[in-house]
């Protein structure tokens, strides 16, 4: 890439930093510029964010349908996924998938849902009374 | 004035990527004032390409264009002769301690830590991503002053602040690693072109002696097969999150664009100066053809996840730049072989 080639379109980095391009300069050598963002990467971030906006709705309409336990939708709306869940929380996977059960979930100790509560940044409360 | 000569003030190095930032921003803090972000990755051998099997992040292809995470500033500092200091703990009190401590000392301790609790970060950016990397250089009222090499300045973090994210758990969970270099002896021309050499040796091994077919050269060619059955196999919509998910391994801060392989270029473009082989250098051109090669297929796949480009023949265009690509860089590396470099 050329050094006039670097993009600068607005984009997320714009609050933050800009970043770190290596290109070749008028001489063919190469140096350092520096990048707002590109267009192309901004779009693939988006549509990214789109899909994570898709699954936390759909966690939302499982757990209003009775169909899934609180925990599915905090876990969507925290970006996590099993792994991420268990070392927050200290359950392995194969309790977690128990707890998505509503049912279960009803059944559990507030000493066991705080620490869900926890890694999800909320309170007890929030966490039980999330209907959906 | 004379903790000021034993401890110089800290520098802060700007980098395309967070470990080659870190890597060089400690050695030169040390006196290794030759070193650059290009070095330290072209030293480390950071130049990769791997599709890991049945693994998905992010609920995408689990895909990297670089080695693996600490993998550049153990190789690089071994290659010098510089001895380093790695910790894990199980502790947080016992992580901040050992850290205080060396803040104390004035020595400037590199982190492994999370970003999705990294406050500075913009939250676009905030996924469980465990292996960016960052310089703690001092304390300032109760704050930790940090280094990010990502970033134009430094930045700080309270202490809960920085535990939360050198805690932070799921893939590659830092548990509070810390590493730095122990000690920086005098480093001979001779061992730099040794580094070099070495440098370049293991990554032409690791690119195209990599058993399997998921990695090095070939793991281009297994990402371009899979590319052209996403659309039926998964749907139009899955298949162009997948595309967008390599754009963003291949695109995104810390790449220094066009998926390492400028970073690439611009390593040979020193190595040749350092071991005063033109040879070197022009194969770097290899490498920006690559980059560039690499940044037009992703403008072709931002095609597909805008939805403009819906066609399997899309799908199979993108697929045939890879293995375009593939053939441009297995000829780079073959040819950097051939020279049989030594030192």
């Amino acid at each position: 890439m050329k050094k006039d080639e670097v993009p600068q379109d607005p984009s997320a980095l714009d609050q933050f930093t800009r970043e770190v391009y290596y290109v070749k300069n008028d001489k063919g050598q190469y140096e350092v510029a520096l990048s707002r963002g590109w267009d192309v990467k901004k779009e693939a971030l988006d549509s990214a964010w789109d899909e994570v906006n898709i699954r936390i709705e759909a966690a939302r309409k499982a757990v209003a349908a009775g169909e899934a336990s609180p925990i599915v939708y905090f876990m969507e709306l925290k970006l996590m996924d099993l792994t991420v869940l268990s070392g927050y929380t200290g359950f392995w996977p194969f309790f977690i998938k128990r707890h998505m059960k509503p049912s279960v979930f009803g059944r559990m100790s507030d000493k066991k849902l705080a620490r869900y509560a926890q890694a999800f940044e909320i309170s007890l409360e929030e966490l039980k009374n999330f209907k959906g | 004035m004379e903790t000021d000569l034993e401890s110089p003030a800290f520098q802060h190095v700007q980098a395309a990527h967070c470990e080659n930032g870190v890597t060089t921003a400690l050695l030169r803090h040390h006196g290794l004032d030759f070193m650059t972000e290009p070095l330290a990755f072209g030293m480390g051998s950071g130049l990769f390409y791997i599709q890991i099997p049945f693994l998905t992040v992010n609920n995408g292809p689990a895909i990297s264009f670089r080695t693996m995470p600490g993998a550049i500033f153990k190789r690089t500092c071994k290659a010098l002769g510089v001895p380093i200091t790695h910790k894990k703990f199980s502790s947080e009190q016992k992580a901040q301690a050992f850290l205080d401590q060396k803040v104390q000392d004035n020595i400037p301790i590199g982190c492994q830590v999370g970003v999705f609790h990294l406050p500075y970060f913009p939250k676009e950016y905030r996924f469980h991503f465990n292996a960016h990397n960052l310089i703690v250089f001092g304390k300032e009222d109760g704050r930790f002053l940090v280094s990010d090499p990502v970033m134009e300045i430094t930045t700080s973090l309270t202490e809960e602040e920085l535990t939360k994210v050198r805690f932070a758990k799921g893939t590659f969970a830092p548990k509070g690693h810390i590493y730095y270099p122990e000690r920086v002896g005098i480093v001979s021309d001779a061992t730099i072109r040794k580094a070099v050499v070495k440098g370049i040796k293991r990554n032409v091994r690791d690119m195209l002696y990599i058993p399997g077919s998921v990695a090095g050269v070939d793991g281009i060619r297994h990402t371009s097969n899979q590319i052209r059955k996403w659309r039926n196999k998964l749907g139009l919509r899955k298949a162009s999150l997948y595309l967008g998910q390599i754009v963003r391994m291949q695109e995104e801060i810390g790449t220094g664009g066009g998926g390492f392989r400028f970073l690439y270029g611009a390593f040979l473009e020193q190595a040749g100066a350092i071991l005063h082989d033109d040879r070197v250098s022009q194969i770097s051109e290899a490498f920006t053809l690559s980059g560039d090669l690499w940044r037009s297929s992703a403008i072709k796949m931002a095609g597909v996840y805008k939805g403009r480009l819906t066609e399997q023949q899309d799908f199979e265009e993108i697929a045939d730049r890879l293995l375009e690509i593939r053939e441009v860089e297995k000829e780079a590396f073959k040819r950097l072989q051939k020279l049989k470099l030594s030192y």
